[in-house]
């Protein structure tokens, strides 16, 4: 890891942007919704930057949506069946994803190529139906009514103030996403970059080569596995948190295919590639509301026209500034 | 009992024969085909248009699906998935790609069709009543035949025609067929088209039961890829073991489990699972296929 200047100023700009300059624009334009729409971009890219970590030791992952949606009702039912603070269900919420990926990771982990995938697709499936028939979950009547996030103050200090107090809710939202998304990358950029994200790429390249080196891919594959899901469990937890509900539709099929497609946009060679493919496909998804019944259409031709004019992600561009940022 | 059994059958034949186009274009190209499942409702679509709205023989409106889905397929395959699969550096590429397509095709489906539950006038009436013990309608006996039949002939194709043995060199091993003559861009987009033909014949079969309605794209392509898993990906007589367990499974589900609510798939879901991780390759597939 080199960490010349460019690199230094790309990533104050970065930090400038997000937290200082899109706030002021949407103050100065009045587009209040679009905190909700980049909020939901934080979230959804720290999913998928899980999905981006098991991509990273060679396995295509398209059931990230399953452990949203675990994550999600795991702190809903924190919330309101038992009355534990919100924040402390985040953490809650990714270590029981974690712990359920252990378990389920152990067998399917073996697997690899469009098997992996399938099974993972399948899995979605088994999330949102056991959502369904567990009587903890309530069915499809979901849970509803959840209370915004609490307070948290240390000796009279109040850290984080109570969200039901808050006047502008949204703002809140999306400092809290953004930063929780600055400090998952800032810890991917560090994983990929140390000697486990080095050991990983071995696993991408060749697992029986690495595991004859002397690479325990079995347990490498699980951790990185565990960390993909409790980034799914987080992301999910916090939308939850946004929606005040959750279903078993909540996260569904689709919502594990656009986790892995903003992958593949963003490019699977770069950290920042989940960011940028997130930011590009639901804000175009966004954009593209206007254009009513023919929103999926457009959405789907550029998608493709996309694949077809750069099938190895959008930062495969050359760009000759020192914003290219390579893992 | 027999009654399951005869359910299961039909459902089976169906199943099998999704299944069969999803396995031969993931034999041919390694791609897995998200659009599968959108292909059959075209399909669907195209057979309810001939036969409902313009008053066609139903035979009419079959052969239709097929030919629109032929070349559908045809399209794709050499404007779409081949120049991506050559310039892009992973395989897996492709999966944003058929993604993409399905979306696609949902957009034109909804844009050209709508999103009401269409169906279509019952093509024979009348119900075969055994003794009480199995009681089912001709015109799902006449659709079980005819898949079945579909499925017979398609592999005798694979077996005996020129183009079918291209084929299977081609999926053994891609390198070494085409050092022995056989034009690989020419079996692949045949293959493609075969693949999403096949689709397109079962959404025709099969409007005129259940139906069709933009929804059912999704659900189909996952219980696809659930037959594939059990079968083995890439092996045609896995696709149709795979369909067949799948229609059993899903038939005895429904009778013993239905006093417990809605778990049928829930506990083929995970037997699914736990099965993989024994068999990863499913019943016939090779190895890392």
């Amino acid at each position: 890891m080199i960490w010349n200047r460019w690199n230094l100023v790309a990533v104050a700009i970065f930090l400038l942007v997000v937290f200082v300059v899109v706030p002021w624009l949407i103050q100065v334009s009045g587009r209040w919704d679009f905190y909700y729409t980049l909020t939901s971009v934080a979230l959804l890219s720290i999913g998928s930057a899980g999905v981006w970590l098991t991509f990273y030791i060679g396995r295509i992952n398209i059931g990230q949506g399953a452990y949203a949606l675990a994550g999600g009702y795991v702190s809903a039912i924190l919330v309101t069946e038992y009355g534990v603070s919100f924040w402390l269900t985040i953490p809650l919420a990714g270590l029981f994803c974690a712990a359920l990926s252990v378990l389920i990771g152990l067998p399917i982990l073996r697997l690899r190529g469009v098997y992996f995938a399938m099974v993972t697709l399948v899995l979605t499936e088994v999330a949102r139906l056991s959502a369904l028939a567990l009587p903890i979950t309530r069915g499809a009547k979901g849970i509803v009514s959840i209370p915004l996030p609490g307070g948290i103050s240390v000796f009279g200090l109040t850290i984080i103030p109570d969200f039901s107090t808050l006047e502008n809710v949204k703002l809140a939202f999306y400092y809290l996403a953004v930063i929780l998304m600055v400090i998952c990358f800032a810890g991917m950029y560090r994983l990929v970059n140390s000697r486990i994200g080095h050991l990983c790429r071995s696993l991408q390249q060749n697992e029986e080569l690495a595991s004859s080196i002397g690479v325990n891919i079995a347990y490498l594959r699980i951790i990185a596995y565990s960390i993909s899901s409790f980034l799914g469990g987080i992301a999910g937890a916090i939308f939850v948190a946004i929606s005040q509900s959750i279903y078993p539709s909540s996260f569904q099929v689709a919502d594990s295919i656009n986790f892995m497609l903003n992958c593949f946009l963003g490019g699977l060679g770069y950290v920042f590639g989940p960011m940028l493919g997130t930011l590009v496909l639901y804000f175009g998804w966004d954009l593209l509301f206007q254009t009513g019944k023919y929103q999926l259409l457009i959405y789907s031709t550029l998608l493709i026209f996309l694949m077809v004019v750069l099938p190895n992600g959008l930062l495969s561009i050359r760009w000759p500034s020192a914003r290219k940022v390579k893992p | 009992m027999e009654q399951i059994i005869a359910n299961g059958l039909y459902l089976g034949a169906q199943y099998a024969l999704i299944a069969l186009g999803l396995t031969l274009i993931f034999a041919l190209m390694n791609v897995l085909n998200f659009a599968h499942g959108q292909m059959y409702v075209l399909g669907g679509f195209v057979t309810y248009t001939i036969y409902a709205q313009l008053g066609m023989p139903f035979v009419a409106g079959l052969l239709a699906s097929a030919v629109t889905l032929a070349v559908v397929g045809a399209i794709v395959e050499k404007f779409l998935f081949r120049p991506v699969i050559k310039r892009s550096l992973r395989e897996e590429s492709t999966m944003l790609l058929a993604a993409g397509i399905a979306f696609f095709l949902d957009a034109v489906i909804l844009l050209a069709f709508g999103e009401k539950q269409r169906g279509v006038p019952k093509i024979i009436h009348g119900v075969l009543n055994w003794d009480f013990r199995i009681i089912m309608p001709y015109d799902r006996i006449l659709i079980g035949a005819l898949a079945i039949a579909v499925i017979a002939t398609f592999i005798l194709y694979m077996q005996y025609s020129k183009t079918g043995r291209a084929m299977r060199a081609l999926a053994q091993d891609r390198v070494a067929a085409q050092l022995m003559g056989v034009d690989v861009n020419r079996y692949s987009m045949i293959g493609f088209a075969l693949g999403a033909m096949l689709a397109g014949i079962v959404g025709g079969l099969l409007v005129t039961i259940t139906g069709v309605n933009l929804g059912m794209g999704g659900p189909t392509s996952i219980k696809a890829f659930m037959m594939v898993m059990i079968g083995g990906a890439g092996v045609i007589s896995g696709a149709i073991v795979g369909g067949f367990i799948l229609g059993m499974m899903e038939s005895i589900g429904l009778t013993v489990l239905s006093q417990y609510g809605d778990i049928t798939y829930l506990v083929i879901f995970v037997t699914l699972m736990v099965f993989l991780s024994f068999r990863p390759q499913g019943l016939m597939g090779k190895p890392w296929g």
